[in-house]
């Protein structure tokens, strides 16, 4: 384990033992953040005997020194300190609280994203902001400005773990940024999470991220352009990554209380599984889609299930899938994108060719642009 | 969460609804680059601020000669139409948000410490990653 794993792996222990002791989560969080800074420098020449106990006698430390500072603020000739009340060192849900905390529903996603990066996943404000292209300073004052806004909010009651789920999964979707690889990250967050929390959701996202991720390596071209799934090269998927999610999945589904992230999973393990496009069991695919529409009825899944519907009944039933979902689906061009698919699939060329320069002039990243440019090519020259 | 370039044009949008700064007193211009200024705090305590540029205007065309020629410049145009004086990028969540600062920017203070009313351009930026869940909902 190199010595950046290791920090960020303790970082919410230090994180929860201050707070269980009785500091404020704000401050505590901001004398573990320096601490973590701290080892990050002295580390690597003086690795210490006791990691978790280094990192905390240095964030007590600073946590001393910023109320010292405090106090000199308040122009006290002489500063008296609490010791923070003795409790429990040792409990198990830690991360669980924590991240119930920086997942607290005041605030906005991105505001949550920032703070569970920091405060549970032990990134350094610097790296965040890498990661989402922002300077150091504007991360900075969100993380601040977060955690003024939970001021207040006691750690003790668990909340809604649905709200947790969500912001992992944002995470996981910023995929790579800097030199922080975000989706990494959110599958060791989850990871933690499941180690605390029996919830089979937890389980179906660790499974669905780890299935999804497997793919990494086959998704983009040597020139980092996007390959989709039927054309990518199975054999650099990764088989033991694919092992880990299916099991973790069967896991899940054993507590028979199905929600969407397991069903995404079982569609995910589904793909993986098949040994070539062509193998790929859609009708089973399908029918976990209409349990997905059925649980959740979200537009995008029905968006999802009509691709299915296409390789089931053939691409025009597909199409006929799609109705409705002009009007309830805020990103249009996912379904100018699918619309071009399936009517490629059904040989209606122009129309194909119509639809994905359609779905190119609405892309929300470059890659995806020039991929649906690169389609709407094909289609008009064969 | 999206980042979104606030274009400033001079005299550029849907139409031209205010004087031209060289009709404002020295007062006026210095309450409106300060207002600019503020405009900028006011993102970094928000947690917002990505990028503030002022452009000269003094701009040429440039366009490739062909081979073995030098690159052929036009310009500069002191009378150009539309031209590009500024920007701020943002990172907010949402278009809405977006649309707010666009218009808190609009309020800037002109000739007789009247708002503006400019037009901005509003302009999402591409998303860096390019590896959403691309087969699954989202």
């Amino acid at each position: 384990m190199t010595d950046t794993e290791l920090i960020r792996g303790l970082a919410p222990q230090v994180l929860g033992i201050l707070v269980r002791r009785g500091t404020h989560f704000a401050a505590a969080e901001d004398a573990v953040q320096e601490a973590l800074l701290e080892a990050h420098l002295s580390w690597p020449d003086r690795p210490p005997d006791d990691p978790l106990g280094w990192l905390i006698t240095v964030a007590r430390r600073k946590l001393i020194d910023a109320q010292r500072a405090e106090a000199a603020r308040r122009r006290r000739e002489e500063a008296t300190f609490d010791e923070p009340a003795p409790g429990p060192t040792e409990t198990a849900d830690d991360t669980l609280l924590l991240l119930f905390m920086c997942c607290h529903p005041a605030l906005s996603p991105a505001s949550a994203i920032a703070l569970t990066l920091r405060a549970v996943g032990g990134l350094t404000t610097r790296e965040i902001a890498e990661a989402f292209l922002v300077p150091e300073a504007t991360m900075a004052q969100r993380i601040s400005r977060a955690k003024k806004t939970i001021a207040g909010e006691p750690l003790t009651a668990p909340g809604d773990v649905a709200v947790v789920l969500r912001v992992l999964y944002l995470i996981f979707n910023e995929g790579y940024g800097g030199r922080v690889d975000l989706a990494a990250e959110a599958i060791r967050l989850t990871r933690q999470l499941a180690l605390e929390c029996s919830e089979p959701e937890v389980a179906g996202l660790l499974a669905l991220m780890v299935l999804h991720h497997a793919r990494r390596a086959a998704r983009t071209d040597a020139d980092g352009a996007l390959v989709p799934l039927d054309l990518q090269d199975r054999s650099r998927w990764d088989r033991a990554a694919i092992g880990e999610g299916v099991r973790i999945l069967q896991g899940a589904l054993a507590q028979e209380r199905r929600g969407e992230y397991q069903i995404m999973a079982a569609i995910a393990a589904l793909h993986d599984d098949a040994a070539s496009a062509e193998d790929t069991d859609w009708a089973q695919i399908l029918e976990w889609y209409d349990e997905l529409v059925a649980l959740t009825d979200n537009p995008a899944a029905a968006l999802s299930r009509a691709v299915a519907v296409g390789e089931v009944d053939g691409p025009l039933a597909g199409l006929r899938a799609l109705d409705g979902l002009d009007e309830r689906l805020p990103e249009h061009h996912r379904l100018d994108a699918v619309r071009a698919h399936l009517h490629e699939r059904a040989g209606n060329v122009a129309a194909a060719a119509e639809c994905f320069t359609r779905a190119a002039s609405g892309a929300r990243s470059a890659a995806e642009r020039d991929h649906l440019l690169l389609r709407a090519a094909r289609a008009r020259n064969g | 969460m999206p980042k979104y370039l606030i274009l400033k044009h001079y005299r550029g949008g849907p139409e031209q609804n205010y004087a031209p700064m060289n009709e404002w007193t020295a007062e006026e211009v210095r309450t409106h680059i300060a207002f600019q200024h503020h405009v900028a705090d006011m993102l970094r305590e928000r947690g917002e601020f990505v990028d503030a540029q002022a452009l000269s205007p003094a701009g040429s065309y440039v366009q490739y000669g062909g081979p073995d020629a030098a690159p052929k410049v036009d310009g500069p145009f002191p009378e150009a139409k539309e031209l590009i004086a500024g920007w701020y990028v943002i990172d907010v969540d949402s278009v809405e948000r977006a649309h707010e600062v666009a218009a808190y920017v609009s309020s800037a203070p002109g000739k007789g410490g009247e708002p503006v009313y400019e037009w901005l351009e509003v302009r999402p930026f591409m998303d860096e990653a390019g590896e959403k869940l691309l087969d699954l909902p989202e």
